[in-house]
């Protein structure tokens, strides 16, 4: 082998990152950068774009119809925020010296793996009013008066909606709050166990402490996952029925209403919001570590 | 832990087997719909079915409808060429940019940690313009594409990974001779094993359960994934639920197989997965 290694270096380089990078440029920042420019347009996605300076955004920000929907993305935050807290419990039960606990776990962590768009036609097979499994259920159980039209009560849909995201990822949350307990040495709550600390008090000042990081990126994903709800109210619902959350609209206004520069403008203030608030956790995150 | 009173602990067993019966109950009443006739279902939804060998609601499935021969097919398809892909690329970009200094290192991190920000589908208004003008839609090869080129999570995880792979290993090659192509393949992409299954169990999960993107752009019906299948049988021909039921255990089945077969590397995967973001 002839080669030095600074050729080889070059070679590598150049070999090693020319397709990467074209990948990167043309899915991810082409499309990015059009979005932006897309949404300075009037334009129907298929004949003449015309530029409109602002009036995307004017339209946006000034009818309440487009930002009257995140109230609906406000179900999966607080369902999202349930379901960390949920997943905290359950891994710290699993934690301890439980009999059967591998078993509880593979069953909880369960709904992750199946599949989502099956599992939301599972879900519209439970909650289906006349046929539904959940209000026979109820009835079965002497419940009768708890029995709801859960998917055609417009104050109770969108409950139902996001009970199916906290059922499907509470197993995944409490396996990586699992993950994270198991890495923190045995030896520091022996310690506290000598020094007289209550398991309430053990749970305060070592468990908390050393999930901070996992939790403040947990409640992150739940913040932006809420933002980005789409596929369960989408698949279950089409957005109808008060169910339409903020990327349905983008996705409506944009692909089944043509207007493609409206989508693309509502794309961009979500794009903006999401980062905004990575950005704080990031700062945040950064002033914890000093 | 110790002196726990027994009231705490049937506190504790009684929260857990509420929530194994919260996470049970939907598909175990799937599974029995699933094998009973309509008319079984209708009378009693708890009742267990009659005949336990009623596979009629499967043999329709498999014979009716197109998951065995085109939806798993086209699925196995995207996901093997996908994820050999990501694989490929992730540890040739780690190679690349955890071995060596040059002048856009970091710009080119920075990219990859933006991008891996950005949520895939809002840039879809856009990103559908530029493959209908690259010809994709309809394209089996289009979601391929899609996801090897917004995949960022398998580089950021390959590139947290080489930083624990000492250095002195390519030192020590190179004393020896061996060429940088040598190291990377010999050395570099065998030590980085964990970090490769768990990128083939992340994108895996990502790409079978991925709804948007073959929805977008694989609307004919040769051309259905396991996720647009059950969408399309579901949807208009609004069959019944027996027929939809065993649908949905014959999708979920391939699925908790795996599950069960490779749990330890499963709960490693997303928990590293997910920290390392």
């Amino acid at each position: 082998m002839n080669v030095s290694y600074n050729t080889q270096r070059t070679i590598i380089l150049v070999s090693f990152l020319t397709v990467p990078l074209l990948l990167l440029l043309t899915f991810s920042y082409y499309p990015l950068l059009s979005l932006f420019y897309y949404s300075f347009l009037e334009w129907d996605g298929l004949t003449e774009k015309a530029f409109v300076g602002f009036q995307n955004y004017r339209e946006i920000f000034g009818n309440a119809e487009y930002f009257g929907v995140l109230k609906n993305n406000a179900y999966y935050f607080i369902g999202g925020l349930l379901q960390t807290g949920l997943a905290l419990y359950f891994a710290v039960l699993l934690n301890s010296k439980l009999k059967g606990r591998n078993g509880f776990r593979v069953i909880l962590f369960l709904p992750y793996i199946m599949h989502s768009v099956a599992i939301v036609f599972m879900f519209q097979a439970l909650y289906n009013n006349q046929y539904g499994t959940l209000n026979a259920f109820l009835d079965l159980v002497g419940l009768s008066g708890w029995k709801q039209n859960w998917l055609g009560d417009p104050s109770i849909v969108n409950f139902s909606l996001a009970f199916v995201s906290m059922w499907k990822y509470m197993g995944l949350s409490m396996v990586i709050f699992l993950g994270t307990l198991q890495s923190i040495p045995q030896d520091i709550y022996e310690a506290a166990r000598i020094d007289g600390a209550s398991s309430t008090q053990q749970f305060l000042h070592v468990t908390l402490p050393s999930i901070r990081k996992v939790m403040e990126l947990l409640l992150l994903l739940t913040l932006t996952g809420a933002l980005e709800a789409f596929e369960i109210p989408y698949i279950m619902m089409l957005g109808a029925n008060n169910t339409e959350t903020f990327i349905i609209k983008t996705v409506d206004v944009a692909f089944k209403f043509q207007q493609v520069g409206l989508g693309s403008a509502l794309a961009v203030v979500m794009l903006l919001i999401v980062l905004v608030f990575v950005g704080l956790q990031r700062l945040l995150l950064k002033g914890g570590d000093e | 832990m110790r002196e726990q009173s027994v009231f705490v602990r049937t506190i504790q067993y009684l929260s857990l087997f509420i929530g194994v019966f919260v996470v049970l109950f939907p598909p175990y009443t799937v599974f029995i719909t699933s094998l009973k006739t309509k008319q079984e279902y209708l009378q009693n939804r708890f009742a267990l079915p009659a005949n336990w060998l009623h596979w009629e609601n499967y043999e329709f499935i498999f014979t009716k409808t197109k998951i065995l021969t085109t939806a798993f097919p086209n699925t196995l398809y995207i996901i093997g060429l996908s994820v050999a892909g990501n694989i490929i690329l992730g540890t040739m970009v780690a190679y690349a940019l955890g071995r060596f200094d040059f002048k856009l290192k970091k710009v080119i991190i920075g990219m990859y940690l933006l991008a891996s920000v950005t949520p895939l589908v809002t840039t879809q208004v856009a990103t559908y313009g530029l493959m209908n003008s690259l010809g994709l839609i309809n394209n089996i090869h289009a979601p391929i594409l899609l996801y090897l080129g917004a995949d960022v999570i398998s580089i950021i995880i390959y590139l947290q990974f080489i930083r624990n792979i000492s250095y002195s290993l390519d030192e020590s090659a190179m004393l020896e001779g061996a060429s940088l192509f040598r190291i990377y393949w010999n050395i570099i992409f065998p030590l980085l094993m964990p970090a490769t299954v768990t990128v083939m169990i992340l994108r895996t999960i990502y790409i079978y359960n991925d709804f948007y993107i073959p929805f977008l752009y694989m609307t004919k019906t040769n051309l259905q994934v396991v996720s647009t299948s059950i969408f399309q049988f579901v949807g208009p021909n609004a069959a019944s639920w027996n027929y939809i039921a065993a649908m949905i255990i014959v999708i979920f089945i391939p699925a908790i197989i795996l599950f069960l077969f490779l749990q330890k590397f499963i709960y490693a995967g997303v928990t590293s997965g997910s920290v390392k973001e």
